[in-house]
């Protein structure tokens, strides 16, 4: 693996992998010293367009815990609009020396352009593009939900909300369905895309009627913005047809768990109750978001041929 | 002026079985004859043709130019080159520059830079709206009585979606036998598209250009034109459906033509997942069945002509991430060879069908009587010779045009244009620019 673009490149043995190893990695947060020195002398660049304050320091802060060199690269706010940018950052990059380059970007393919385009030789990881994918997150919420759950085979997980913008969505319905859970998309009809039908899942327009058949249930982001074009007619009429509040929380099965990628939007697509509620895994998926990057930033950085035989020894975390 | 006689070329007259081995002589700007042992003048050039076909000059009805505005991405000079290459000699400029060809002074411009290029006859298209902007009208009129001798009007990348205001314009350019050109695009509806709606749009996270987007507005402009009874002209036409509402309405009378892209007759949607934008085009490659949908329309004469939509962009505009990149491909040096891959060697038309689909019919249409007449005594000696039986790997290095965004980058294609003739004058010689 020497990209992660999109959580469909990923078999079974890859993600397990990166699971495996973030389980490792994450029992260093018990440690004293929460640091290795798996990436020392590397460099990895956080390369923003867009701002994410969360992923962002989640990568940050697995970088560090790896001894990787870290630079933020936000250029949400410059002059950037305009591909050639990124072509030239890239450019720059490059001229640097980045080993591992972490990229979010409002448009969709911009990590993929990243990695094939041939402006740079490091390593990209796609931190969320457009509306495309967002691999990590897929990775973290798996990782979440297998520490609690177990294997994710069979297990029936729900996705609820904007699928149609949502890049959390298509990397957990790829990533899930190759971990072999059944995964449901739950939304209003506007807010799927159109041809699902090719999607590892299965899709309904009733939340209740899939609820009590569900293992784990994810709520996305809906942003209030896309009642002005017509996706629903209002928030609160989204909210009661498909926000999780307590009582639609009843409906499932006692050891199911509850799951969002945040930012919440408490009393839209979720309640505070719920958000705050023994079953909410939201808080830990922070957590678990930094063991996995630590996974993916370890497997993608550490073995490239270009390492020397130093950092081959460190390669025993 | 040079004499010249073209032998052994298997020409291409009219109708499906006329297609003939004869020689072909040139003087004086004109076919002087056609036939085996010609009368030739002492000092003829003589150019063997065997194995050659010689096809009418080939008209495209949908070029743009990019002069004046865009002098980076083409000119009237390098943009006519590259027609003469692709075996044109007429091409359809359209009015969308900077500034926009709304105006019977902007027009006269590209009207006369075409006269002093000399690689092909410019004939610049009107705007139907000021500055594209769907609001106003034009002053056509004065765009038809100006030199350029305007004819076809298009707001081409923009849809005239006001349908108040489509109306006026088709009724207003019957006073001077005017066609409005309509790029059938829904605004609404495609509001931030970026490629084909479908399957593959949900799983690239690209938003979708719907079918639907296209077709409702061929529906409501045929409607609109057979109440007015005007004339319409589709561009780009580019889904099944749009090639079934077009077959049904002209079954039932009603005055449309429509034309299809090279690109649409053979490229599909799935080149998209390279997140490559020299696959970003306005309206956006569809599906297989869509391409099959569109070869079958040309093919039975739904769709009337073949028109590249030839549109160059600098290097930074394609060489970027996909919803920053300029909607565009170039067409004009390989939409002969595109063709022939898609529609000759499958079987599906004749060479005397393509030369209406790319000559007579796109020369009617625009009202062009100096181009696209049948290869005979007397008709103005615009021809190309093409060699069907090359085969050629498309380098963008290698094209005349300024930009280099052509999708077919790499690609084998069949066929060479050997030479090109404007009135008489070679404006290709051994596939090479001859002035």
């Amino acid at each position: 693996m020497r990209h992660l673009l999109s959580a469909g490149d990923l078999t079974r043995d890859d993600a397990t992998l990166i699971l495996d190893t973030a389980e490792e990695m994450r029992s260093l947060a018990d440690r004293p010293i929460k640091k290795l020195p798996a990436l020392r002398g590397r460099t990895v660049v956080n390369l923003f367009f867009e701002d994410s304050t969360r992923t962002r320091i989640s990568f940050e802060a697995a970088a560090k815990r790896l001894s990787a060199d870290v630079i933020n690269f936000s250029a949400k706010g410059s002059s950037v609009s305009k591909g050639e940018s990124l072509k030239d950052t890239a450019l720059t990059l490059q001229a640097m020396g980045a080993d591992g380059v972490v990229c979010r970007h409002g448009s969709s393919g911009a990590p993929h352009l990243l990695a094939t385009s041939g402006w740079m030789t490091g390593s990209v990881v796609n931190a969320g593009d457009g509306t495309h994918e967002h691999p990590t997150q897929a990775l973290l919420d798996a990782f979440t939900m297998r520490r609690h759950l177990g294997s994710l085979e069979g297990r029936r997980i729900t996705i609820v909300g904007d699928v149609l913008h949502s890049r959390v969505a298509r990397s957990n319905v790829l990533l899930l369905s190759t971990l072999g859970a059944d995964v449901t998309v739950v939304a209003p009809p506007t807010l799927l895309p159109v041809g699902m039908s090719s999607w590892p899942c299965t899709t309904s327009y009733d939340l209740d009627s899939v609820l009590p058949k569900s293992d784990a249930v994810m709520m996305l982001r809906v942003q209030r913005e896309r009642m002005n074009d017509a996706f629903f007619p209002s928030a609160r009429e989204y909210s009661r047809r498909y926000g999780l509040d307590v009582h639609r929380m009843a409906q499932l099965p006692d050891e199911a768990i509850v799951l969002h990628p945040g930012p919440m939007n408490r009393g839209m697509e979720i309640s505070a109750q719920v958000a705050d509620s023994t079953r909410s895994v939201i808080v830990e998926q922070v957590t678990n978001g930094v063991a996995i990057r630590m996974a993916v930033l370890y497997l993608l950085l550490s073995g490239s041929p270009e390492t020397s035989t130093t950092s081959t020894e460190e390669q025993t975390a | 002026m040079t004499a010249y006689l073209i032998t052994g070329a298997k020409i291409v007259v009219g109708g499906p079985e006329s297609e003939r081995v004869a020689d072909l002589l040139i003087d004086n700007g004109e076919i002087v004859a056609v036939g085996t042992n010609l009368d030739t003048p002492t000092d003829v050039e003589t150019i063997d043709a065997k194995g050659l076909i010689a096809l009418p000059g080939l008209v495209d009805l949908h070029t743009h130019l990019r002069e004046p505005g865009r002098e980076d991405a083409e000119t009237v000079l390098t943009g006519t080159k590259a027609a003469a290459l692709g075996g044109f000699t007429a091409v359809h400029a359209m009015a969308n520059t900077d500034p926009v060809a709304d105006t019977a002074g902007v027009v006269e411009q590209v009207w006369r830079l075409g006269r002093e290029a000399g690689y092909a006859d410019v004939y610049p298209i009107g705007a139907v709206t000021v500055g594209l902007k769907g609001t106003q009208l034009a002053e056509l009129g004065a765009m038809a009585d100006s030199a350029a001798r305007v004819r076809v009007f298009s707001d081409d990348g923009m849809c005239v979606w006001d349908a108040a205001l489509m109306r006026r314009a088709l009724e207003y350019v019957k006073a001077f036998g005017g066609v409005i050109a309509q790029h059938a695009q829904e605004p609404r509806l495609t509001q931030g598209a970026q490629m084909n709606e479908g399957e593959l749009s949900g799983v690239l996270g690209l938003t979708g250009w719907p079918s639907v987007a296209e077709e409702s507005i061929i529906a409501r402009d045929i409607l609109l034109n057979g109440h007015v009874g005007s004339k319409l002209h589709i561009c780009h036409l580019s889904t099944k459906g749009s090639v079934e509402i077009v077959r049904a309405a002209k079954k039932r009378g009603f005055e449309v033509t429509a034309e299809v892209t090279p690109h649409h007759l053979l490229l599909t949607e799935d080149l998209a997942t390279s997140y490559n934008p020299v696959f970003k085009v306005n309206p956006p490659l569809r599906t297989k069945a869509d391409v099959e949908a569109v070869r079958e329309g040309l093919a039975d004469g739904t769709i009337d002509i073949v028109a590249t939509d030839h549109a160059p962009h600098p290097v930074e505009d394609k060489d970027c991430e996909w919803s920053a990149a300029a909607f565009g491909m170039l067409g004009l040096e390989t939409a002969l060879s595109v063709v022939q891959h898609a529609m000759i060697d499958t079987g599906l038309m004749t060479w005397a069908e393509l030369a209406d689909r790319m000559s007579y019919r796109p020369a009617a249409i625009g009202q062009v009587s100096e181009h696209g007449r049948p290869l005979e005594a007397g008709a103005p000696a615009n021809l190309t010779l093409i060699d069907p039986a090359a085969r050629r790997t498309v380098v963008p290095g290698e094209s005349a045009s300024l930009s280099r965004n052509t999708p077919f980058d790499g690609m084998e294609l069949p066929g060479r244009v050997v030479a090109t003739f404007l009135r008489g004058e070679p404006t290709v010689l051994d596939g090479k620019p001859a002035r």
